[in-house]
């Protein structure tokens, strides 16, 4: 009898838990978690190809030298412009493509009936120098205007065909990618803040001759909000694992499907689906069940404070 | 330990707002015992919800346990109400809460030791007669044994100030007796004790200071 009057932790004093369902709200909080996983992981991707895309083709150049056997101060234009590049910081290489290559490269407009070499073709064909550019292209490497420069010098009418424009258009949709996941999880935080607003009134409402009576016995307005601001914590938590769960197994699909944009191997099984997500995503969906959990206790404690405004 | 000066109470909001006490002065000193008489309707329920500071007065100057309530601040308002005990007409017990967490629970709002909390509920269950029932939910027990519990979670926190509203009604003649000594007692020991009550025939057997109240205006204190 003495042990089982004992107060054990986390007694309901106020009945909290006939207030707040452990049912409506996790299954709300759980959905809502669903949604803000996705985002994170629409942010985090885009970003990722973006940077990787980005990685690629900024720190590349394509220089053309028309008539590079022509000679030019005792070497040939093409020589010239290799030197010119061999002389330049920030070039990491610079390769000049073989017949076969540029062959290759023509077959789509010039037809089968290609030759064997580049020789074979009736018509002039410039060299192409394929240039990789040190860092990843974007602000660090060459002055480009002085590079351009230098070949022109080197041998007039060298053509250099930069990717700058595909980066910065493929920069401009990574920050337009991040802006709307960014929209989507704030959209979703001020769903779950009225969501868990309105449970908790609802629970207010129907605990209110228990929280009067409470008040009047002396309880303070922090002892009633702190009471409902545990449970909403609990249920929202809960409902945010759920949530969290739920979303991984979409998440590992969608890095799957993504993959192959990466120049990655598409991951086999789920271990191995689960395993390619990346690490930030995985610390994203980590951290929403206890943001959601610090958005319940919030949201709970402010409501409840405001309501008890109304006591005197 | 309790003045009223030219105090005023007024109920509901914008049209419907009523005046329900008007301009009440009266004193209650530190230990005394007030019967407080009136018709159905003459401000009793009000005037103890006042002084239970379930309400604050909309006009004039109460004076509670030495606080001015008109100048103490919201966070100043908690601790006065646990140094007064209520037990109202309608009990208020918490139904999902058994009888002894009922009786417990102005102990554990004011933080005590679970330890004393046990000693104290217990002993006090035990005087009410209800020793058998501390484990039974208030919706298992007959009107007058809710009452018994009522005033037991009334004085378990040992008031300064009780206030009790038809504290015998449902009562029967022994357990209104015992009430009424508990009452004394308490007072003799320095409780402030206010009652309200239609029971003439125990006012007539306690004499004491007497309060009537007449439709919201003190017409009688002596």
């Amino acid at each position: 009898m003495t042990r089982s009057l004992l107060r054990p932790p986390g007694f309901d004093d106020l009945g909290v838990r006939r207030a707040l369902s452990d049912r409506l709200l996790p299954s709300l909080v759980a959905a809502m978690t669903f949604l803000a996983a996705l985002a994170v992981a629409g942010a985090i991707g885009a970003t990722a190809l973006a940077q990787h895309w980005q990685s690629g083709a900024g720190g590349m150049m394509t220089v053309q030298v028309p008539q590079p056997g022509d000679p030019l101060a005792n070497s040939t234009r093409l020589d010239r412009v290799r030197a010119a590049l061999a002389a330049t910081p920030g070039i990491a290489s610079a390769r000049t493509l073989s017949d076969d290559e540029l062959r290759t490269l023509l077959r789509p407009w010039l037809g089968k009936d290609l030759g064997t070499s580049a020789a074979d073709i009736a018509i002039p064909l410039p060299a192409v120098i394929d240039v990789q550019l040190s860092g990843n292209g974007l602000g660090s490497g060459p002055n480009r205007a002085a590079l351009g420069a230098a070949l022109e010098t080197a041998a007039p009418g060298t053509l250099v065909e930069e990717h700058d424009r595909w980066v910065t258009r493929l920069a401009a949709l990574a920050r337009s990618l991040q802006a709307c996941a960014a929209l989507a999880l704030a959209v979703v935080a001020f769903v779950a803040v009225a969501v868990i607003a309105v449970a908790t009134r609802a629970g207010l409402t129907s605990r209110r001759d228990a929280i009067e009576t409470v008040h009047g016995l002396g309880a303070t307005d922090e002892f009633i909000a702190r009471s409902f601001a545990q449970r909403a914590t609990v249920l929202a938590g809960i409902g945010a694992a759920i949530g969290a769960l739920a979303a991984l197994p979409v998440l590992a699909g969608l890095t799957g499907l993504a993959a192959p944009f990466a120049n990655a191997d598409a991951p086999d099984g789920i271990a191995g689906a689960l395993g390619a997500v990346p690490v930030a995503l995985w610390l994203s969906v980590i951290c929403l069940p206890p943001l959601a959990a610090a958005i319940g206790w919030l949201t709970a404690h402010r409501t409840v404070r405001r309501w008890l405004r109304r006591l005197p | 330990m309790v003045r009223l000066d030219q105090v005023g109470l007024e109920l509901g909001r914008g049209d419907t707002r009523t005046a329900v006490l008007h301009e009440l002065s009266l004193d209650v000193p530190e230990g005394g015992f007030r019967w407080l008489l009136g018709d159905s309707g003459a401000g009793k329920t009000s005037l103890l919800r006042l002084l239970a500071l379930s309400a604050l007065p909309t006009r004039g100057r109460l004076t509670l346990l030495g606080c001015d309530i008109a100048r103490a601040r919201r966070r100043d308002l908690p601790p006065l109400r646990r140094r007064i005990g209520v037990v109202f007409q309608d009990f208020r017990l918490l139904p999902h809460l058994s009888v002894y967490d009922n009786v417990a629970l102005p102990l554990r709002i004011a933080g005590r030791p679970e330890g004393q909390i046990r000693v104290d509920a217990v002993e006090l269950l035990g005087w009410v007669g209800l020793s058998h029932k501390l484990a039974s939910r208030p919706t298992e027990l007959s009107g007058g044994e809710q009452q018994r519990v009522a005033i037991a979670r009334a004085v378990v926190a040992r008031p300064l100030l009780l206030l009790a509203d038809e504290p015998t009604g449902n009562l029967d003649e022994e357990q209104a007796e015992r009430l009424m000594r508990l009452l004394q007692e308490l007072n003799r020991l320095g409780t402030t004790v206010v009652v309200a009550t239609h029971n003439t025939a125990m006012v007539q057997r306690y004499p004491a200071h007497t309060l009537r109240l007449h439709e919201g205006q003190l017409i009688r204190d002596d």
